[in-house]
This record gives structure tokens, C-alpha cells and sequence, in this order.
């Protein structure tokens, strides 16, 4: 074989290596409507997602994740209450406030803490931070949404912190530099030039740290007290998607409706996480685009 | 004039407080809760509780299982997910051309890194337990960790290829190589370490996962170890997770599950602790070149 042969072979080989990620995920969708999609053949794709009613071991069951979705949402919203704001002023702290010297320590511990275990934070609100809110708030079980709120909102912040912190920092310092010339404090300049600049790059922050929160299991399984009906309130337990999948798959007889209906569940949170995850992109490439072209 | 000077940095000076104290408390939110695990963990860890099976139905013993099962799965993951990582960054960055093909291969990377855990385990279980009949088993389970990885292998491999100075490539193109001549002789060997980085974050990750072993590898008892790669097996974060919510003793178990929580938590800190140490002295290095 000459170079030139032997070069296009290995280009076209590359290139077969370089498409496995977009094969995993044809694959994973392949997978999960294969599976899931006899549950909607057997009671509708509405009556799925609306239906109020989980009771798949039931005789007859019901498989109506509404609940589950609701608890899901309710989850994720109440840690991004916790999770954005502590994390876009820990982000903004940590860019343009913290000296160097701190930043070099601080920013590898951020990156350390979102290696934890999803399992450890689990068991630190199960066993710590669930006692702790019964006692206080005067509740039978301190397992409910909002313990599972004040995980997940924890385990976002590495997340959002560190790639709202990224995007802060690839301001270019000449616009920083020209607004404190002009006599600006530095908290004006933050707030009135490299915030504003920073938008879609804090965004993508906030989208990819809901994604994590809304597809985290380990964790809401463990907190969240698993009680599948329509939330009320963050102090009673609830089901999310994630949990519901993790806890009943071992009980499900392959094949049978409520395997099947947990596959169901499987598509609805892969394609609301794709959602996120397209979203992000769209932000990120706008961020790229302004600061680049200025 | 000078009045609302002061004002305005008054203004600036409350402003940062409060930013500070957003990044205080959540350092302190984590000190604590390392505090309370480690707390209740270290009593437990001994000799025996790393190096033994457990006995008693799981209220005695050690967790070396476990701990095995972990490093079986965790290894077997980061060995396949790396050559795929590394030709699929070699592809972004020396071969395809600026376009619509690394655009979406991107987007592919990404969307992957935010498919939910737990998903991964649904598509373990329907393709390689189910369809491939490898069964519940460490096979299973790390061919699914390895899918989880990819995403991470992917981004670091490219960032240490890119980091590569474009010197290297174009003197070896200019004295005759071939560009994969290149690749393989100049580029790669420079990235190693950049690489190495991001298969050691790979396992970092990957030793903790949970969901995506549930229903693909792991099983909460099992007097022996595993014998071959398709036997099933223990495994740390599950272990944890099994004796807080499914053990029957939990006076005798609790205590064990958080001392599988240090071992866990510490073998992951360590890895990452490894991976940034490796960063940062890399990193210097080719700043000084």
C-alpha cells in the first residue's frame, strides 16, 4: 500500500472511531423506544404522561407518570433556587474578587467536589440532613422534596460554578480595564459590562447544572422519600423519574407492562435532558460567537 | 462628589461580602458533610475491613468484594472507552477538516456527557444484558461504564492534542513524515500526559457511579468473589446504597455503609487529587516551552 492509500485507510478508520458517540446514542434511542414504546401502544402516549395515577403493581395497574414529572420538576426547580444564586455569586467571587493565589486552590476543589459520589451525597442527607429538617420543621420524615432539593442544589453548584466561572473569566480584560479607567467601581464594571457580556456562557452554566439535577438518581432515591403521588408541597415525599426507574427495575419481570412502562419513563427523561443539553449548546455558541467577533 | 465616591464603594464593599459569603457557605455545607461521614466512618475502617468478605448476612466483615468489584468494573471501563476516546480526539483535532462533521460529532460528545445515569443503565440492560445475553455481570456492567466515560477520554485527550505546539507537527510533516507519521511519532507521545489525565478523571468518575451498574452488573450479597467477567458482583457506592435502604439489621449495617463510604470517598479524592496534580504540573511544563 502506498502513503497516500495508507493515509485515507486511516483517516476513514478514524473517522468510524470518531461517529461512536453519535452511534451510542442512536443506540440508546434505538434502545429505549424498542422497549418502551409497547407501553404506549397499550394505554396511549397521553394518558401516559397525564395520567395521575402509579400504581404499576397493581391488578389492574395504572401507569400514569404525571406525578412522577411533577416531582421531578418540583426537585429541580427547588435546587436551582439554591443552586443558582449561591453559584453564579461563587462563580463571580471566584473570577474577579478572589486573589490569584486563592483561586489556583479554590478551583481544584470545586472540580474535586463534583467527583463525589453521587451515593455519598445520598447517604449525608439520608442520614444527617433528613433528621435534621424532620426535627426542626416538625416532620414525620425528614425524607421529602426539599431534602432532595438541597442535595441536588449542591450537587449542581461544581457544575454551574465552574463553567459560569469559565465563561466570567474569558471576558476580555480590556473591557474590565476600559470601564475602571472610566471610573467605574469594580462592582459597577461586573455588573454593567462583564455580566451582561457573560449572559449565555452563565446560562449555559444554570442549563447544564438543571440537566444534571433533573437526571441525578442515586441521590434522589436515597432523599426524596419515594411517595408517587402529585407533589403538594416540598415537605412531603416524593417520586421523581430517576428514582422510580432505579427502584422498581429490579422488581420488573422483563418484558412485562410495567418493564416496559419504566422504559417509558426512560424516554420522557431522555429527551427533556436532550432538551437541556441543546439548549446549552445554542447558549454556548452564541457566548462563543460575542467574544470572539468584539 | 467624594460622599457618593464613598457610597459607591460602600455599595461595592457590601456587594462582595455577599458574594463571599455564597462561596463560604458552600465550602462549609461540604467540610461538614466530609466531617460527618468521616466521623462515623473511621471507627469502622481497620485491617480486616478492607482486606475481608463479609459475614453474617452483611452485619460483620469486611467489604473486599466490594472493593474489588469496583476496580474490576472500573478498570475493564477505562480500558475500553480509552482507545475509542483518544482515535475520536485524534480524528477532531489532526484529521477532520473545520465543518459540519466536527460539529456534529460534537454535539454527539456533549449530548452523551448529559444522557442521565440512569438511562445509561436502561440502555445497558436492554443491549448487552438483554439482547448481547451477557447477563447481569462485571462484562455488562463495564461496557456500560465505558459509554458513560467516553465523553470525559474525549475532551481531555483533544485538550492535551491541542496543547500540542504546531512546531512539532509541522517539522515532522516538513522533514517527510506522513500525518499519521506525525500523529504517532511526535503528536501523540507529547499528549501522553494531558491523556493519562483525563483516564484517571475517567475512573474517578466512573469508581462512584451507581445507576448505571444497578441493573447491568451488581448484586447486594455474594459470598465469593467473582470468578470470571461474567460472573456478577459487589460493588462500593452500591453496597452503600444497599445497606442504608434494603439491609435488615441496621443498627449492625449503617456503621458499615458509611465505612464504605470513606473507603469509597477517599479512593475517589485521591484519583482526582492525582488527575489535578498531573494538570497542573503538565500544564506548567508546556507554558515554560
Amino acid at each position: 500500500m502506498n502513503w497516500r492509500n495508507k493515509e485515507k485507510f486511516i483517516h476513514g478508520i478514524l473517522f468510524i472511531f470518531a461517529i461512536s458517540s453519535i452511534i451510542f446514542l442512536t443506540g440508546i434511542v434505538i434502545v429505549l423506544f424498542k422497549e418502551g414504546l409497547p407501553i404506549f401502544h397499550r394505554i396511549g402516549l397521553l394518558d401516559f404522561i397525564l395520567g395521575k395515577e402509579w400504581y404499576p403493581t397493581y391488578d389492574p395497574p395504572d401507569f400514569g407518570i404525571y406525578p412522577l414529572i411533577m416531582s421531578s420538576l418540583l426537585v429541580t426547580f427547588g435546587a436551582m433556587v439554591i443552586a443558582v444564586p449561591v453559584g453564579i455569586s461563587s462563580a463571580i467571587f471566584i473570577s474577579y474578587i478572589l486573589p490569584a493565589k486563592y483561586k489556583n486552590f479554590v478551583k481544584p476543589i470545586i472540580e474535586m467536589l463534583a467527583g463525589v459520589p453521587s451515593v455519598i451525597y445520598g447517604l449525608f442527607g439520608m442520614k444527617v440532613l433528613g433528621p435534621f429538617l424532620a426535627d426542626k420543621l416538625n416532620l414525620p420524615t425528614g425524607l421529602i422534596a426539599l431534602n432532595a432539593a438541597i442535595m441536588l442544589g449542591i450537587m449542581a453548584l461544581p457544575t454551574i460554578v465552574s463553567i459560569a466561572e469559565d465563561a466570567l473569566s474569558s471576558v476580555p480584560r480590556s473591557f474590565r480595564d476600559a470601564s475602571l479607567a472610566l471610573g467605574g467601581t469594580m462592582w459597577e464594571t461586573i455588573m454593567k459590562v462583564n455580566l451582561p457580556i457573560a449572559t449565555s456562557g452563565v446560562t449555559t452554566a444554570v442549563i447544564l447544572g438543571m440537566g444534571r439535577a433533573i437526571g441525578e438518581t442515586m441521590t434522589v432515591l436515597m432523599v426524596a422519600g419515594g411517595a408517587s403521588m402529585v407533589p403538594k408541597s416540598f415537605l412531603l415525599p416524593v417520586r421523581p423519574m430517576t428514582a422510580t426507574i432505579a427502584a422498581e427495575m429490579g422488581e420488573a419481570a422483563i418484558g412485562s407492562p410495567h418493564y416496559h412502562a419504566l422504559f417509558g419513563i426512560g424516554i420522557i427523561l431522555f429527551i427533556i435532558t436532550l432538551m437541556f443539553n441543546i439548549l446549552a449548546d445554542v447558549a454556548s455558541q452564541s457566548f462563543k460567537k460575542k467574544v470572539s467577533a468584539r | 462628589m467624594s460622599r457618593t465616591v464613598s457610597k459607591r464603594h460602600r455599595k461595592q464593599k457590601i456587594a462582595f461580602t455577599i458574594l463571599g459569603l455564597g462561596l463560604v457557605l458552600l465550602l462549609v455545607f461540604l467540610l461538614l458533610m466530609f466531617y460527618f461521614i468521616l466521623s462515623k466512618g473511621l471507627k469502622v475502617i481497620s485491617w480486616e475491613f478492607i482486606t475481608q468478605k463479609p459475614r453474617n448476612g452483611m452485619t460483620e466483615g469486611g467489604i473486599l468484594p466490594a472493593i474489588l468489584g469496583t476496580l474490576y468494573l472500573t478498570l475493564g471501563a477505562v480500558l475500553l472507552a480509552t482507545p475509542l476516546g483518544v482515535l475520536t480526539a485524534i480524528y477532531l483535532t489532526e484529521y477532520a477538516k473545520k465543518g459540519k462533521i466536527i460539529r456534529i460529532i460534537r454535539i454527539g460528545v456533549n449530548n452523551l456527557a448529559g444522557v442521565p445515569s440512569v438511562v445509561f443503565g436502561l440502555f445497558g440492560l436492554g443491549i448487552f444484558v438483554k439482547y448481547f445475553g451477557l447477563g447481569v455481570s462485571i462484562f455488562s456492567g463495564a461496557l456500560t461504564l465505558s459509554i458513560v466515560i467516553l465523553p470525559t477520554i474525549v475532551r481531555a485527550s483533544e485538550e492535551a492534542i491541542i496543547s500540542v505546539p504546531d512546531e512539532y507537527r509541522k517539522a515532522s510533516l516538513a522533514l517527510g513524515a506522513t500525518r499519521w507519521q506525525t500523529v504517532k511519532n511526535v503528536v501523540l507521545p507529547a499528549a501522553t500526559p494531558g491523556i493519562l489525565t483525563g483516564c484517571i478523571l475517567g475512573i474517578g468518575r466512573v469508581a462512584g457511579e451507581t445507576a448505571p451498574i444497578l441493573f447491568t452488573a451488581v448484586t447486594f450479597f455474594s459470598m465469593r468473589l467473582p470468578n470470571s467477567i461474567f460472573d456478577e458482583t459487589m460493588a462500593l457506592p452500591f453496597h452503600i446504597y444497599a445497606l442504608v435502604s434494603e439491609g435488615t439489621f441496621p443498627a449492625k449495617q449503617i456503621p458499615i455503609a458509611y465505612g464504605t463510604a470513606v473507603v469509597l470517598l477517599t479512593m475517589v479524592l485521591l484519583i482526582n487529587l492525582v488527575a489535578i496534580t498531573l494538570r497542573i504540573r503538565y500544564g506548567d511544563k508546556t507554558k515554560h516551552q
